[in-house]
């Protein structure tokens, strides 16, 4: 808080090139805090944007409710058809995470060391669970639907028609879809099963097809985004866990300038929630 | 200082439990406007998409100002951070649209493909695969 702040005890004489003075009365490393996350939101904009002018510029796109439906197997219910529950958990998770940061760096203000300490060993834990659940939607993606960054099989109906074959798995044979209908192409031992299905409507009826690839953009964009905010929240987690020690050690209380350290890595941490919340957005909601 | 201190702790639980509430409900509304919760119910895509862009940045708001502390800045400070990104404004909307033009650029080749190739005199159908996409 502004009216809290007190000037560090620094031998240097007040001066413009020294690092005493302070612009906007906060500190040269909070400050630069701000500007780096500024950047940094340009640069997940960018990617963020691009993904909006890849999905314009496709005639389909994957459902994500059906594309993002799948839950562990020791969670409640069964295993499949559960849309963006398991995503959910995962924003509460980091959601839960920003809090016990804020109450680090209230203890934080408080020289509160032994508090400090506690909130952020519930913060690093927190993250470390995100980067868990992470890791298990990327390897359910990529282990048993067999996306990869140039294959999506992950598809949109665009006719009326009837499957001529079943999967063994939701399709049977002689079901029925309709445009806007998603499917999932099965690969089994390292070939895929496009099945074929027969135009019922259009002028295309009568033709027998067989379905097709996803747009490929949709796997590629997902993993790279999805994978550079996952790589911010692993050195989120480095970080905290630097600051952490150096908090048990001691190492603030010398500084008497309220766990500021502490606090710069808060807003860090805050802004990989804050990015989140345009993720979950982008990919899984809109 | 120790009243702050507790006022501090009420507005963190008070923030956490919004922001929380908020989730929830995009979540509930995302299945709800695609038929999940009652069977048969579609939103329109307009109101579905809208919805959610607004509750997010009601998230962000929160997050941004009372987490990072952002409500307890100097004026310039708020400025020089949060003017910048009015930017990305103009960003989304020509990526958006430049987007929509890809897509639209496409169909006409397509389609003028298929064009000639009725025209053709002697049309070959070696030379045209009208399903090569994926």
């Amino acid at each position: 808080m502004a009216d809290t702040l007190t000037q560090t005890n620094s031998p240097m004489t007040e001066g413009s090139w020294d690092g005493a003075s302070r612009p906007f009365k906060a500190s040269y490393g909070k400050l630069m805090m701000w500007y780096f996350l500024l950047s940094d939101a340009f640069t997940f904009a960018g990617f963020l944007i691009a993904y909006g002018a890849l999905r314009m510029s496709s005639p389909t796109w994957p459902v994500p409710d059906f594309v993002f439906s799948t839950v562990p197997e020791w969670l409640p219910g069964s295993a499949h058809h559960k849309p963006l529950i398991f995503v959910t958990i995962m924003t509460f998770i980091l959601l839960a995470s920003s809090f016990t940061m804020v109450r680090a760096v209230q203890e934080g203000q408080q020289e509160n060391k032994n508090g400090v300490v506690f909130w952020m060993v519930l913060t690093i834990i927190g993250g470390a669970a995100f980067l868990g659940c992470q890791a298990w939607e990327w390897n359910t993606l990529i282990n048993e639907e067999h996306v990869s960054y140039h294959t999506n099989p992950f598809g949109t109906h665009t006719e009326y028609g009837k499957y001529l074959e079943g999967d063994g798995h939701d399709i049977e044979a002689g079901d029925t879809f309709q445009p806007g209908d998603s499917y999932l192409i099965h690969n089994v031992d390292g070939h895929w099963h496009k099945l074929k299905y027969e135009v019922t409507e259009g002028e295309d009826a009568g033709m027998t097809k067989e379905m097709s690839f996803g747009p490929k953009a949709f796997s590629a964009l997902f993993f790279f985004i999805t994978g550079f905010h996952g790589f911010h929240v692993f050195s989120g987690v480095v970080f905290l866990l630097i600051i952490c020690i150096n908090a048990a050690s001691g190492l603030y209380v010398a500084r008497k300038n309220e766990y500021e350290m502490v606090e710069k890595i808060g807003l860090y941490w805050h802004f990989v929630d804050l990015v989140w919340v345009f993720v979950f957005l982008v990919f899984y909601l809109l | 200082m120790g009243h702050d201190y507790e006022a501090g702790k009420k507005t963190a639980v008070r923030i956490i439990s919004i922001l929380a509430i908020i989730t929830i409900a995009e979540v509930l509304f995302a299945l709800l406007g695609k038929g999940y919760i009652i069977p048969g119910v579609h939103f329109p895509a307009v109101i579905m998409g809208g919805v959610m862009i607004i509750m997010s940045l009601v998230k962000a708001y929160l997050i941004v100002y009372e987490f990072m502390h952002m409500k307890y800045e100097m004026p310039g400070m708020v400025r020089s951070v949060l003017l910048p990104l009015f930017l990305l404004v103009w960003g989304i909307i020509a990526f958006l649209y430049e987007g929509t033009a890809w897509k639209g650029n496409r169909q006409k080749v397509i389609e003028k493909n298929e064009r000639s190739v009725e025209t053709l005199t002697q049309p070959s159908a070696e030379t045209y695969h009208a399903d090569d996409s994926h």
